[in-house]
């Protein structure tokens, strides 16, 4: 019996917005896919770029990033410096064949529950039509003797 | 005025202690010099195999220390010194840029204003080798990007000869010689290959003045500088500024506007 693909998502979220967010979305008893592990750092400006290099090489399928709407950052302008740093990121990355279409990016406020569980279930869903990350799996295991 | 003789009359006026320029090497290659007498000047050549940017010399603190310095110039060597005013690791005086034309006239450029204005005369310009293979490149699909550039990387050495000619890569201590915790595996295996690239472009995003020498400098011949200048692309094309303009500029990626614009965020 050949197994359904679940994909392994990492969600990056930042501590004020998105993973209050997520929080509500759990105590407001909303189900969603349980496919998604969510990583808490204290701003979205905080996500280096190396974090997302380090959950595909340790196998992620998906990244999900995600924060404050521009204007709610708790710190004033991380999540503003951490737009500039992904509108030049996946510029690079596309240029180096990396699948961009796997990272996602979203601004979800602590208030916005169900925009979360809905964020959940579509990148899963995406995902799971994509199948996993073979390229990279294959670039990881290269290294490993 | 040509290099030799201009070199010659600063260090005898005692104007700079050495002037930074090239001499004859092996293989009639040409190497840099650091010309700390008028005889030493004497030595100083200037032709289409200069093609090293000597601003990657001047963060380092041995050579700050033989005091002010007049460096033979290229367009792109100016646009690393003005650079490097901007990130405050030089001072306007404590280099004298010598920018020379393809006749090897010497034009004395004593501020960081005449510098701006010297190369507002000549547009800054992807040599066309490399904005062929830029536009090769971005026409493929992306898997085929991705085999080209495994394929490619797949030869680097990580001899980090691309780090060390690169004049913005002047930090004391980098990340790839972090090893607590270990970001970027040490191994040239193809995940460590790619990380490595990563980083060091990411890192010169809104930095890199595409002189190219991470890829002259490459012994196995990797196309790398193309991703810092695809990186500086769309700096410059996002938020408007290019590195290198001017003396006064902002580290693109740690500012911002709030109507800074993109099309992926939900």
């Amino acid at each position: 019996m050949a197994e359904t693909f679940e994909p392994k998502i990492t969600a990056f979220v930042c501590n004020w917005c998105t993973y209050a967010g997520a929080d509500l979305t759990g105590t407001s008893r909303i189900k969603y896919q349980p496919n998604v592990r969510v990583l808490r750092l204290p701003c979205t400006g905080r996500i280096d770029f190396m974090l997302l290099a380090k959950a595909f090489s340790r196998g992620s399928d998906g990244i999900i990033i995600s924060g404050c709407h521009p204007n709610d950052c708790h710190y004033t302008s991380g999540n503003y410096h951490a737009r500039r740093r992904w509108m030049v990121y996946r510029d690079l990355m596309d240029f180096m064949g990396i699948d961009t279409e796997r990272i996602t990016f979203s601004w979800v406020s602590a208030a916005e529950g169900a925009k979360w569980a809905e964020l959940v279930n579509e990148v899963t869903n995406k995902l799971r039509a994509m199948g996993p990350y073979v390229e990279y799996k294959e670039m990881v295991a290269a290294g490993v003797e | 005025m040509e290099l030799r003789e201009k070199a010659k009359q600063l260090l005898e006026s005692g104007a700079v202690k050495a002037v930074l320029g090239f001499e004859a090497g092996t293989h009639g290659r040409r190497r840099p010099l650091f010309a700390r007498s008028a005889e030493a000047a004497g030595r100083l050549v200037w032709d289409q195999g200069c093609e090293q940017n000597l601003a990657s010399y001047v963060t380092r603190k041995e050579v700050k220390r033989l005091g002010r310095m007049a460096v033979a110039a290229r367009p792109a060597t100016l646009r690393a010194l003005l650079q490097l005013m901007a990130e405050r690791q030089i001072k306007e005086e404590d280099v004298l840029p010598l920018a020379l034309d393809d006749a090897g006239q010497v034009t004395e450029l004593a501020s960081a204003q005449a510098i701006e204005e010297r190369l507002a005369l000549e547009p800054q310009q992807i040599p066309a080798k490399d904005r062929e293979l830029m536009d090769r490149l971005k026409a493929m699909s992306r898997q085929e990007r991705f085999a080209f550039w495994q394929g490619e990387l797949s030869r680097c050495i990580k001899c980090y000869a691309c780090r060390s000619s690169c004049p913005m890569c002047y930090c004391g201590h980098c990340t790839m010689d972090c090893n607590r915790p270990q970001w970027v595996p040490v191994p040239s295996h193809a995940l460590g290959n790619q990380e490595y690239h990563t980083v060091r472009a990411m890192h010169l995003a809104g930095r890199c003045v595409q002189c190219g020498d991470c890829g002259r400098a490459c012994p196995v011949d990797i196309p790398i500088h193309l991703l810092t200048f695809t990186a500086e692309e769309s700096v410059h094309a996002q938020f408007g500024q290019g590195a290198g303009a001017s003396a006064k500029l902002d580290y693109a990626l740690s500012t911002f506007r709030p109507d800074d614009k993109e099309s992926f965020i939900r």
